[in-house]
């Protein structure tokens, strides 16, 4: 049974229609954190989101309390909020900026004060026009508020806020390739070491990157205290996390629910939350954590939402996505189709990733559309060892950005998983499905 | 004299005033000259360029980068289409077909009244609504053939254009004001809070 009955942290506003305007959101507690956040000495602050123990909510899921922490020595030049959600299948970073935009900027002011750090960047997402807007108007709704600009709110403390739109470029949602995009280059990744963010970041000054979700969770910890949030959960997966569930579901959409409490069975067929597979057919597969992730079969379905739970059985929880992949569903195609996109995104800059993407996404074309050989399994898993060498998880790198390393997730859990897939398609001469 | 518009050229001194360098207003500016022009052209490039203090070279190569950025003319209408896993699921590539079929244009082209431009995109991110169309960056949620051939048809007589604005993801999106907090004190208050805090650690002891 799906545990329902945590607070919700992120996600309290949505029922409301104008969720995302200045009125409602004073009318529901809206600033409270962060004035009560400016009576606390930095320090406390940055301590109770340490306390809390949140995960970073971006993909890698490092702790924000120690991201902060490794930079209380040296003081910090400039905090980025990264809002270029583009991992396939994820969408909760854009339910968060259309429907509550003043509790992301209220978050970002919260994380700037605990840093001293005055000026602040949200990268968002070309695509997010309307999220752009709405995340603009929360920014000067709240310097006419006095919660940006000189002094805020008759504190000592002073910030600006800038929004920044990004073009369509999933390498973007790469940090150091973010702060490229935001210095007006091509999103190319910088190498590391020496590109550290933390060390080496915007215009080469220690600089904080923290995801959409990760911020809009620190008023509720400010008001609640991190040990409330701690108490969520279950190990180091604490508080409520939103999963953008999609699909082959009765009802795809973002859901937040405690960590751990819930199993992707949970998830796919509760009532209240994804309903059930599409016509009550059976689950062939499921893609965890965006199409980065190597995939899961129906027999992990009783896996706990938490990210060692699901690194320990070889995936990850990364962008808290679910892709529900049914008994009906082409594996090769879908593989095929995440290698498009990886060799499409491809910044181009390591051999492995760009020339290894387009080589496996061929070879997969041609076993999907008819032309494939039997000894094309072989090819890809050569060539997937080759772009992460040993196929193993977490990855071996290969390439400046784990991007390289995330090719063949995909490609690699469809052949181990699902042979005769293959071997079908090779004998048919083309997709059976079609 | 500017190429841009008194009223893009305007906004686009507001947006590089927000920065710490010029060049970082390079991706919101060529947001801006596609909106006046529809798509990047060489005088909006070279506007872009000067206001960012780099070389029209340079600025071409950033834009080639995004997908955002046209750099030959495209229709008034860009139709978007995901194809992406959970819309590849929920039958993207059947929709596209439809698109393409209704359009009367190739993916990848411009219908012959210039009014249309047909794309095959990654991911959207609104996955709950596949498979996921955009016209012009505005989620416009026509996931049947139906609905989508009715949205088509209200774009041609213009019945949209308060919904789908004509390029310009900034159409919309003007901050009030500058920056507020003047460099010093930026500098006055990091110097004053690492003392401080300096001061507190020392005491803790």
């Amino acid at each position: 049974m799906a545990v329902l009955d945590s607070p919700r942290i992120v996600s309290s506003r949505s029922q409301y229609a104008d969720s995302y305007t200045l009125s409602r959101y004073l009318a529901t507690g809206g600033y409270v954190a962060l004035r009560k956040a400016l009576t606390m000495f930095p320090e406390q602050v940055a301590a109770e989101v340490d306390a809390a123990s949140l995960l970073g909510r971006g993909g890698a899921g490092f702790p924000a309390g120690r991201k902060w922490s490794m930079l209380r020595k040296s003081p910090v030049s400039y905090l980025v909020v990264n809002g270029d959600e583009s991992e396939p299948a994820t969408f909760k970073d854009h339910f968060l900026v259309e429907r509550d935009p003043h509790q992301l900027v209220e978050g970002v002011i919260i994380a700037a004060y605990a840093l001293q750090v005055s000026q602040a960047f949200i990268y968002l997402r070309g695509e997010f026009a309307l999220g752009l807007e709405r995340v603009q108007q929360a920014v000067n709704d709240a310097y006419a508020e006095g919660a940006l600009g000189s002094k805020i709110f008759g504190s000592d403390f002073s910030i600006d806020l800038v929004v920044h739109p990004g073009a369509g470029a999933y390498i973007c949602g790469e940090e150091t390739a973010l702060i490229e995009g935001l210095e007006g280059k091509r999103g190319f990744p910088r190498i590391k070491p020496p590109f550290f963010p933390a060390v080496t970041g915007l215009y080469g000054e220690p600089t904080v990157v923290n995801n959409v979700e990760t911020m809009s969770n620190l008023p509720w910890i400010v008001n609640n205290g991190g040990a409330a949030f701690a108490a969520l959960g279950a190990g180091r997966s604490t508080g409520t996390r939103l999963f953008a569930l999609a699909g082959r579901v009765n009802n795809p959409g973002v859901y937040e629910i405690e960590m751990v409490k819930n199993t992707f069975r949970d998830l796919i067929y509760d009532p209240q939350l994804g309903g059930g597979v599409f016509e009550d057919r059976a689950v062939k597969a499921i893609i965890p954590g965006g199409v980065s992730a190597p995939w899961f079969g129906p027999e992990l379905l009783d896996l706990p939402l938490g990210q060692d739970e699901v690194g320990e059985k070889g995936s990850m929880l990364g962008s808290g996505s679910v892709v529900v992949l049914d008994e009906t569903t082409c594996v090769v195609r879908a593989a095929w189709r995440i290698t498009k996109f990886f060799s499409r995104e491809s910044c181009g800059q390591c051999t492995p990733c760009r020339e290894g993407s387009g080589w496996i996404e061929r070879a997969m074309y041609r076993l999907e559309h008819g032309g494939g050989r039997m000894e094309d399994m072989d090819l890809l898993l050569d060539l997937c060892d080759n772009i992460a060498p040993g196929l193993s998880w977490p990855p071996q790198q290969t390439t400046i950005c784990v991007l390289g390393s995330s090719i063949p997730s995909s490609v690699h859990s469809a052949i181990k998983m699902f042979p005769d897939d293959f071997k079908a398609h090779v004998l048919h001469g083309g997709c059976p499905h079609d | 004299m500017s190429h841009f518009h008194p009223e893009i050229r305007q906004r686009a001194e507001e947006l590089v005033a927000l920065y710490p360098r010029a060049r970082s207003a390079m991706l919101p500016l060529l947001h801006l000259a596609q909106e006046q022009d529809g798509y990047l052209s060489e005088a909006g490039i070279d506007e872009v360029a000067a206001l960012t203090g780099t070389t029209s070279a340079d600025v071409r190569g950033t834009a080639a980068f995004y997908d955002m950025f046209h750099l030959e003319p495209v229709g008034k209408y860009v139709v978007g289409v995901c194809t992406n896993i959970a819309c590849l699921l929920a039958g993207g590539e059947e929709f596209l077909e439809h698109a393409s079929q209704k359009l009367g244009c190739a993916v990848g082209s411009t219908t012959s009244d210039g009014l249309f431009t047909l794309e095959e995109t990654e991911c959207l991110a609104d996955c709950d609504k596949a498979p996921c169309v955009q016209v012009n960056h505005r989620y416009v949620r026509t996931t049947t053939p139906a609905t989508f051939d009715a949205l088509v048809d209200e774009l041609r007589d213009g019945k949209l254009d308060n919904d789908v604005p004509a390029h310009g993801t900034l159409i919309r999106v003007r901050r009030s004001g500058g920056l507020r907090v003047p460099r010093q004190e930026i500098v006055d208050q990091r110097a004053l809070s690492t003392a401080a805090r300096a001061q507190r650690a020392e005491e803790a002891k």
